[in-house]
Parts: structure tokens; sequence; C-alpha cells
């Protein structure tokens, strides 16, 4: 064992001297709590998102039906060729 | 469908019951606090709880014990600047930083390469920092006792009384036995959550730091 090693050892010792608090009792009803908030809050959160994208593509879908973009639109600027 | 909840609650239940202890008590060695009344540390491992089961049903075989220390070491990071002030536990004279390392390193025995991985620093300046923490720690502990810590694991009788004696006194002394100006004002090396600091930058300080 190296020097260094025995002065970690006298550093672990020392991490590990003090007393260990005692946990208090409400702290598994806190975290519960705030994880179970946090659950919720990300389960909104992904809700929003999936109404956001499915409210686009419906409103693309319409759109589309509505203007038919893949059309060529009736060429305006030609006057009818008549009388020949 | 009713059942998942509850089986989840109690699994989450055991495993705070297994490791709250362990790890209250290293969130109290990082903030510093007398190990009685440790509200920072609490509100600390609260809010890690707090993810690691708000995670518990997409851990895919991670250790929740692992996710929780990871957890609890990036809050701490990045609320650093609010930990500066020693509160009088046994790692009250060292950054920040520091004390994020030693107990990762030393306490909890996380490898060097996941804590610098962890900490988002090079493995160089984790090792550094911990040498440098290893020595400050037992350079302030070993003045005057250097006997008594050798024999012994029979610290519990020295370290509180070196944390009790003085809590008052312990900035002074630190101050007195780590001359480097500004040390715990200049936010420069030692803030833990190195933005991909250049090794080269953070050595630089650290060098000068340790006479």
């Amino acid at each position: 064992m190296s020097a260094y090693d025995r002065k970690e050892d006298e550093v672990r010792r020392m991490l590990d001297a003090p007393p260990r608090g005692q946990v208090p009792p409400d702290l598994l009803p806190r975290a519960l709590d705030r994880g179970t908030r946090a659950l919720h809050r990300a389960r909104l959160l992904r809700r929003l998102l999936w109404l956001l994208l499915t409210a686009s593509a419906v409103a693309f879908a319409v759109w589309a039906s509505v203007a038919e973009p893949w059309h060529t639109p009736p060429a305006g600027v030609t006057p009818p060729f008549l009388g020949w | 469908m009713a059942r998942p909840p509850g089986a989840r609650e109690r699994n989450f239940e055991a495993y705070v019951a297994g490791a709250a202890g362990r790890l209250l008590h290293a969130a109290t060695l990082l903030t510093t606090e007398p190990p009685g009344r440790a509200p920072r540390a609490q509100a600390l491992l609260t809010a890690a709880l707090g993810t690691t089961y708000a995670r518990w049903d997409r851990l895919r075989g991670e250790d929740p014990y692992d996710l929780t220390r990871r957890e609890l070491a990036g809050r701490f990071a990045r609320a650093a600047w609010r930990f500066h002030r020693p509160r009088g536990g046994v790692l009250s004279r060292l950054t920040p930083l520091e004390r994020l390392v030693v107990v990762l390193r030393l306490y909890e025995g996380v490898a060097e390469e996941q804590t610098a991985a962890l900490l988002g620093l090079p493995a160089e300046r984790v090792r550094a920092t911990c040498t440098r923490a290893v020595s400050v720690l037992r350079g302030t502990h070993g003045t005057g006792r250097v006997p008594g810590t050798r024999e012994a694991a029979g610290a519990p009788h020295v370290v509180p009384g070196t944390r009790g004696d003085a809590p008052g006194a312990a900035p002074g002394t630190a101050t007195a036995v780590r001359p480097a100006p500004g040390r715990g004002h200049t936010p420069g090396p030692d803030h833990p959550p190195g933005r991909g600091r250049p090794p080269g930058a953070g050595q630089a300080p650290e060098t000068r730091g340790a006479p």
C-alpha cells in the first residue's frame, strides 16, 4: 500500500467518522410528492405536445383539401384566343 | 391497471429505507452541515429522490442508487455558489468542487473516470483536485495531533472535537492554513460544472494554489 493510499484511507475514515444524522420521517412523503408532481407535469407536457401535433396535422389536411395545391392554378394572363 | 402504482410506491419506499441514510450522510458532507440538523442536505436529497421516483418506471435495469447519486451531485454542482460558506462539517475547509470530488471518490468510491464524466472535467483535474483535497484535509486535521489520527478510526473523538470546538473559528483557521488570496471569491477554477474548460487553464491555478 502506497503512502498516498494510506492518506486516502485516513480521509475515508474521517468522512465516516461523524455520526449519521437521523433520516427525517417526512423525507419519503416529500420525495414521493415531488416525484409525483414531476410525473404529472411531464405527462401534461407530453399531452399538450401530442395535442399540438394532432391539431396541426388536422389543420394541414383541411387546408390541403380546400386549397388543393397540387393542381396548377388556372392561367389568368392569356386572353381567350378566338376568331382566328 | 390499479395495482402498478402501489407496487411502484412500495418498491421505492424499500429503496429509500435502504439508501436514504447513506445518501443523507453524503449530502451532509457536501453541504458541510452538522449531522444533527441539515436542512440543506435534506432538501438536496429530497429533490434527488423525487427525480428518481419520477424515473422509477423507466430505469430499465439501471441502478437507482447510482441515479440518485448522480442527481444529488448534479444538483449540488449547479447550486455550488450557495454552498461556498462553510457550516462546520468535516469538509468545511474545502471548496465545493473539492468536497464533491472527495465525497464521490473517497466516500462513495466512484471511479475516477466516472467522476470526471459526471462533473464534466478532465480526469487529470479530478485526480489533482482529489490529491489537493486530501492533503488539505490531512494538513489541517493533523496539526497538533498527528499521532492521534494515525493510530485509528478512533477519529470519532478527534473529528467532532475539531468541528465542535470552534465552529466560528473554522473559517479563520482555514484562511490561516491556506493563504491563497481570495480563494473563496474567485469563481475561476473552483466551480464544479466546468463547462469545457481546457485542462491547462484549470491546472495553472491548481498548481499555483498548492504550495
